[in-house]
């Protein structure tokens, strides 16, 4: 069995360790062995929160820089800063709709032009699936579902060794019954939008 | 039911390497589990925590480390299994306790658990424990994997009822926080009550009973020794004349760098599970079948010495390396990447590595700082204070302690100037008033303030410091996730059965002459208070009480409601200039507060010149 590497960036509060909470699950679910790691030190307190997924035979919990197979980013900034985790062969996935740091509030820096964020990815990945998954979640009628839009992106590229209905079953029995079904309808809108792309 | 308590043995979990060890102690029976909270630790305490309310476990959080070890140590040595747990640096208080507790021994297994942090993801230093194990003559276990933590916990009790003494179980950041799954062992249900037999001769650690209990220490080591000799958690794999020994998470790093490079047939690796004391003949064994050995270990080269050592014992001169420039490290934590290339150097093989994008031309982005949250309290007492002394044209040094609040330092607060450990304001405070003549002004949290404050504000008092100390009471351990401290009204967490010890009261017991308590979300009262405060010749102690607001929102503590900014702002920015609370964004050039984050502190709303910050109602 290959090994799959995948990193999740976010900002503490985005929904990060749920997403890899459910794929982790679904992993199970499927019968592949994962190993996953995360550094949430003061997630609450605005600071970027990362996973790292190893599926497959692979035994280590941690990717080094050159070695994600896939790359998602829950808010364009951290995507971008955590391309160094990407090779030329790597694919990212990135939601759109920034959430500004505070430096950038207090004149510590500029956001960098979305566009110009994009196209940077997109030249130096195989192939970047970016997307406004704030306003997919606002669609599936639960704005906290960004988590689970980036989710049905991701598993439409297929990098990862599970299908949709493996992570729809780790959705089912891992996220709470309230939100399900925006849960779930967030998650077909992320896939299907990734595969107009 | 808590997930952990599931009584299925062998049903497979994904579980936090943290959740594994608590599940851990539960099946190894344990009756008595303490702790100090500290990050990478804090999931296994707060795991029991959670399950001790609905079983036989008795769990505390105690004041200090020190404490959480004397209280499992009694218990232990009353006959029933104790778990203390803590972070890295947490040992360094608890190591008074540990050093002489290895003298007297256990009667029932105990298990210090140590959780080093390499490259200090949350901490202020990155000492290696293993050297603990030394110091203390004491066994050292370290496992590699969420499940091998589970299991070789429970080894660990074992292993400590045999030889009667305590053994440290030392894990790092990436075996507490990596996920794996995890097959469940039986539930041992435990024993939870003991009695103590008396034998002073024997626990009584005056001069003449410690020089027969050393003497019984060292035995103990040589029986450790021979136990570690035969342990299968020193286990060889591979084969060939190659030679890497190593611990912990790296050998996950090792043992698929061996499977990318495809040189299983030319290099056998020897994990060291069992760590202290290392297994002298095993590793000779090992040495004399290799013809030259890379030892792969974060933080210090504890192994590399010894090994090393053990090779000039039996006579051997191949090649041992380890820590070297073009090899590893002693700082910050290893990858797989570093090790399969540090891997191909040593045993020449060649290698490409993987070639990571070239970022030289993404501009430079901004950073995204942990900050305090949105209405936190402590940003309020902070500009509170900066004005009280501003006004008083004072020069200002500003100790500090651990928590939260410690992220005072970023601009534009700035109210950070030295920090070292645990209560190290309330010491440090003395020393530079002492000597600089300037007003010095220490801060520190409620649960730091139990932990190691009071002696600290003892001896202010007594040698007669001039400073001032601000206790920053926001009613929680805030930082490590909100664990109960001895100051927390418990009822809050629906339970009963506690007490609830006032600061003030503390304070004032002291004999601090002036101690004033704030509100530091009424901004002008609090400067009045603070300035008088400052003034005070000899030490003063200000205790600023508020709920921390996180915390205050997940147990609906408060109201929340958010302030907006009004046509009456004139863009002067004092909010976003002097606060810097994360709930203000900036909107074609304006100053806008996100409704959402806002809670409704008022604080900007009080020190905006034009008084155009509002609560969203009055907006209708």
């Amino acid at each position: 069995m290959d090994t799959t590497r995948l990193i999740i960036v976010a900002v503490g509060g985005q929904g990060n360790l749920l997403a890899s909470s459910v794929l982790g699950q679904a992993a199970l679910l499927a019968g592949i062995p994962v190993h996953m790691s995360e550094i949430h030190g003061m997630a609450q307190r605005g600071g970027v929160v990362e996973s790292a997924m190893v599926f497959g035979k692979a035994r280590s919990p941690i990717i080094s820089d050159g070695e994600a197979d896939v790359l998602v980013g829950f808010e364009p900034l951290e995507t971008l800063r955590s391309l160094k985790r990407c090779s030329a062969r790597s694919v990212a996935v990135t939601n759109l709709a920034p959430l500004a740091p505070f430096t950038v509030a207090i004149g510590q820096g500029t956001y960098p032009d979305v566009e110009a964020l994009q196209a940077l990815i997109r030249q130096k990945t195989r192939r970047l699936i970016a997307m406004d998954a704030a306003a997919l979640a606002a669609e599936a009628g639960n704005p906290r579902a960004l988590n689970m839009v980036l989710l049905g992106a991701l598993i439409q590229t297929g990098v990862l060794p599970m299908t949709a209905e493996h992570v729809q079953s780790a959705m089912r029995t891992h996220t709470k019954k309230a939100f399900l079904e925006s849960n779930l309808k967030a998650f077909d809108l992320g896939f299907a939008a990734a595969g107009k792309l | 039911m808590h997930k952990l308590l599931t009584d299925d043995p062998g049903r497979k979990m994904m579980l936090l390497g943290n959740e594994a060890i608590a599940r851990g102690a539960i099946e190894a029976g344990v009756a008595v589990a303490t702790t100090y909270p500290g990050t990478p630790s804090s999931e296994i305490s707060f795991n029991l925590f959670q399950m001790s309310q609905e079983s036989d476990l008795y769990f505390e959080y105690s004041t200090n480390e020190k404490v959480a070890l004397e209280v499992a140590a009694a218990a232990a040595n009353a006959g029933v299994r104790a778990f203390c747990m803590m972070k890295h640096v947490g040992m360094n208080v608890a190591a008074d306790a540990l050093m002489t507790l290895a003298y007297v021994g256990t009667k029932a297994g105990l298990v210090v658990l140590t959780a080093d942090d390499p490259f200090l993801f949350s901490s202020q230093n990155e000492q290696d424990n293993r050297y603990y194990g030394k110091l203390s003559g004491l066994p050292v276990l370290e496992p590699s994997s969420t499940d091998e933590a589970r299991e070789m916990l429970i080894y660990a009790f074992d292993l400590s009822e045999q030889l009667q003494e305590p053994v440290i179980f030392r894990t790092t950041t990436r075996i507490n926080h990596s996920s794996g799954e995890v097959t469940l062992g039986a539930i041992t249900p435990p024993l939870t009550h003991g009695d103590f037999a008396k034998d002073p001769m024997n626990y009584v650690t005056v001069p003449a009973v410690s020089r027969q209990l050393h003497v019984k220490l060292l035995k103990n080591y040589a029986k450790a020794l021979e136990l570690s000799e035969g342990s299968t958690y020193n286990i060889v794999s591979g084969q060939g004349s190659g030679g890497i020994i190593c611990n912990g998470v790296s050998y996950n790093y090792v043992l698929d760098a061996v499977d990318d490079l495809d040189i299983a047939d030319r290099v056998k690796v020897l994990r060291m599970g069992f760590s202290h004391p290392m297994p002298a003949g095993r590793i000779k064994d090992f040495l004399k079948t290799c013809d030259k050995v890379l030892i792969v270990e974060e933080g210090e080269p504890v192994m590399e010495e010894a090994v090393k050592a053990l090779a000039q014992e039996a006579g051997l001169t191949l090649p041992i390396c380890g820590k070297r420039d073009d090899l590893f490290s002693r700082l910050y934590e290893f990858d797989p990447g570093m090790v399969r290339r540090c891997l191909a150097r040593y045993f020449d093989v060649a290698y490409t590595p993987p070639v990571a994008v070239d970022t030289s031309d993404v501009p430079e982005l901004p950073m995204r700082p942990p900050n305090l949250c949105a209405g936190c309290s402590h940003r309020a007492t902070y500009l509170e204070v900066r004005k009280a002394a501003d006004a008083l044209d004072m020069e200002t040094i500003y100790p500090t302690d651990i928590g939260c609040y410690t992220l005072g330092l970023l601009p534009p607060l700035s109210m950070a100037d030295f920090l070292i450990c645990m209560g190290s304001s309330v010491g440090t405070a003395c020393g530079f008033s002492k000597v600089t003549g300037k007003k010095v002004i220490g801060f520190i949290g409620d649960s730091t303030f139990f932990h190691s404050g009071i002696p600290g504000l003892i001896n202010a008092v007594f040698n007669r410091h001039n400073y001032t100390l601000v206790i920053l009471d926001n009613g929680i351990t805030a930082m490590t996730g909100h664990q109960p401290n001895p100051g927390v009204d418990m009822s809050v967490f629906n339970l009963e059965g506690y007490g609830r010890i006032s600061i003030e009261k503390v304070v004032r017991a002291l004999g601090v002459d002036h101690v004033t308590v704030i509100k530091p979300y009424k901004v002008n009262k609090s400067i009045q208070a603070i300035q008088e405060a400052l003034q005070f010749e000899g030490v003063s102690v200000i205790i600023s009480e508020e709920p921390c607001a996180l915390f205050a929102q997940s147990y609906k503590l408060r109201k929340k409601r958010a302030f907006f900014i009004s046509e009456a702002c004139k863009n002067h920015r004092d909010c976003i200039d002097q606060l810097a609370c994360p709930a203000f964004y900036i909107e074609a050039e304006r100053v806008k507060i996100d409704a959402a984050a806002c809670i409704g502190c008022a604080v900007c709303a009080q020190i905006c010149p034009e008084n155009a910050i509002r609560p969203v109602k009055a907006a209708g």
